[in-house]
């Protein structure tokens, strides 16, 4: 496999079964440092996904109208307005274009009943769309929030579009990739906040520029989704921030819930059991 | 408890909420009211009480009807149900439980058959004995299903929630089936109802004590906290007059009501925990700084 970096190794399984037909792990590094907040990334995002509206709202959160990421928002710009210099109004901006983690360990396509959440030979996470049934478990099992689901229509045609009842997110444009491409967001990105390539190439990019931003005097770079040993082994999209994940509505500490499976499934088994005993006991009366 | 200090971005949600409809928390309910069922059947037919074991296994067999219209009733795309089978992960409790409401509601509602029609006794109690084993799955295995989420009311109980579920097929089973069944065979649904009241009891407070004042905070306000406050009521109620006049038929039938509305109610307050612990960041964002704080 390609690259060979901390992060290419630790690539989930999934991506290591495509055997000679496995590509290097790809990825998203995205700069805050350099985002503008020009959303270009959320509109070519749109255009080439087909990615329907998702509601034309005023959040009154700041110059952000997406609000999130969901089925219908698949990048999405938070906009931090700060004053950093006492009484002097509002005199940084923090902006952060946010998308799917990809995971290395992926909640949602562990807990996917169907099988329509996979991982491609780009070692990137994506839905299936004529697969997924609408179950929905993927959606409170991410940890970032990203997933959620188109929901159907009674007066639509079954499975057109916007009213589709299936479950959606970035597919880091897996089909563009496929064809040598990278992804429209990245492509359409004017300050290169969004960098697409080999994941190992970007985070050897990225440990530099926070290096170099820190040695500049940005004492509060720091990168978030790097580090192979986090709660979700490393994302495939990760990203240089200005401030704590929090800030930007990200979590601090993302853990995969399947990590804690051996728990999950040990109380069953023991709850099964007793269960089990308290009706012998009971007909025994 | 006083509130935490916490940064997020403008107050907003890190999670999504699950967009699970109220059909879910009915099937947590019913999924572990014909769970327990079947094993008092089975249970019931070895000790030789076929008055109980057929009251019990027609009943288990409606349950074990209605569980799958509701939960492809709350599919985004229903049609497509089937493709639950096409795989089998351990990874997901949604995976693994798909398979277990199958083979259940094949051999529950097989044993209801023949029960029905008097026929086929060796298929019967083969149909009798699986859905036993298969019912004790179904009742535990939903609170597997919630741990599973990156929900933190539900993922930080994920040792407890199985054990929840379990106490509440208990006391759900029994008391369904002292309502339906003679008081002089039904002495050992009224022990199962009663077991089944002081574990839940027990098990919700162990659940709220364990997560921690804030994380289990949604079990002390809002509608969660409402309902689960009324489902100890109704619960201790329950227990108190099955206890008491349980042999006669109005008190088995008043008991056994109040105990099921008990264990509906404490499903409900569960899953509503849920919508509310996904919702504000701060029982996202304290309990993970927390942890980074603990590590550095």
């Amino acid at each position: 496999m390609g690259g060979g970096g901390t992060l290419s190794s630790a690539t989930a399984d999934g991506q290591l079964s495509y055997g000679a037909e496995i590509e290097p792990r790809m990825g998203f590094f995205t700069d805050t440092s350099v985002c503008i907040g020009c959303k270009a990334c959320e509109v070519a995002c749109k255009e080439w996904n087909l990615v329907p509206e998702d509601g034309f709202v005023w959040t009154g959160h700041s110059l952000d109208n997406t609000g999130e990421l969901s089925a219908s928002t698949w990048r999405h710009v938070a906009f931090v307005e700060r004053s950093v210099r006492q009484g002097d109004g509002i005199d940084q901006w923090l902006m952060s274009s946010d998308v799917c983690k990809h995971c290395t360990h992926a909640a949602c396509l562990d807990v996917c009943p169907t099988g329509a959440i996979f991982r491609t030979e780009f070692g990137t996470v994506v839905i299936q769309d004529d697969v997924c049934n609408g179950c929905g478990y993927c959606i409170p099992a991410c940890p970032f929030g990203v997933i959620s689901r188109r929901e159907r229509d009674q007066g639509v045609e079954h499975g057109v579009g916007a009213h589709d009842g299936g479950a959606h997110k970035c597919t880091l444009c897996y089909d563009r990739l496929q064809d040598g491409l990278e992804p429209a967001c990245a492509k359409a990105c004017p300050t290169d906040s969004i960098q697409f390539g080999p994941l190992d190439e970007l985070v050897a990019k990225a440990r530099e520029r926070c290096e170099q931003l820190v040695e500049a005097g940005v004492d509060s770079a720091r990168l978030y989704g790097d580090d192979p040993n986090d709660g979700v082994g490393g994302f495939g999209a990760f990203f240089l921030l200005l401030d704590d994940p929090e800030v930007y509505g990200l979590p601090p500490d993302p853990v995969v819930t399947t990590r804690d499976l051996g728990e999950i499934w040990g109380a069953a088994a023991a709850a099964a059991a007793l269960l089990g005993g308290a009706l012998l006991s009971a007909v025994a009366f | 408890m006083s509130e935490p200090e916490y940064k997020s971005y403008y107050g907003r949600p890190i999670l999504k909420e699950p967009v699970w409809k109220p059909e879910i928390p009915w099937y947590l309910f019913t999924g572990g009211l014909g769970g327990a069922l079947s094993g008092l059947a089975f249970g019931a037919r070895l000790a030789g009480n076929d008055t109980l074991a057929r009251r019990a296994v027609m009943l288990a067999g409606a349950a074990s009807a209605v569980n799958p219209v509701l939960l492809v009733k709350d599919l985004g795309r229903p049609r497509r149900f089937l493709n639950m089978l096409r795989v089998f992960k351990v990874t997901s409790p949604m995976s693994v439980g798909s398979w277990v409401v199958a083979s259940f509601g094949t051999a529950s509602g097989a044993a209801a058959g023949c029960e029905l029609l008097g026929v086929l006794p060796r298929v019967r109690a083969l149909a009798e004995a699986s859905s036993a084993v298969l019912g004790l799955g179904m009742s535990t295995y939903t609170g597997s299903l919630l741990a599973g989420t990156s929900i933190p009311v539900w993922h930080d109980a994920r040792r407890e929630l199985p054990f929840v579920f379990a106490s509440g097929a208990a006391m759900t089973a029994g008391a369904a089936a002292a309502i339906v069944t003679p008081a002089a065979e039904a002495g050992p649904a009224r022990v199962l109802a009663l077991m089944g009241a002081a574990g839940e009891l027990a098990n919700v407070s162990l659940m709220e004590h364990r997560l921690g004042p804030l994380v289990a905070e949604p079990y002390h306000e809002g509608p969660s906290g409402r309902y689960g406050k009324i489902a100890k009521g109704l619960t201790v109620a329950g227990a108190a007059v099955l206890a008491a006049a349980g042999r006669k038929r109005a008190g088995a039938v008043a008991g056994g009501t109040l105990l099921l509305a008990a264990g509906a109610l404490t499903r409900w307050s569960v899953f509503r925990a849920g919508s509310a612990s996904a919702r504000d960041p701060k029982y996202t964002v304290v309990p993970q700084r927390e942890r980074l704080q603990a590590r550095s």
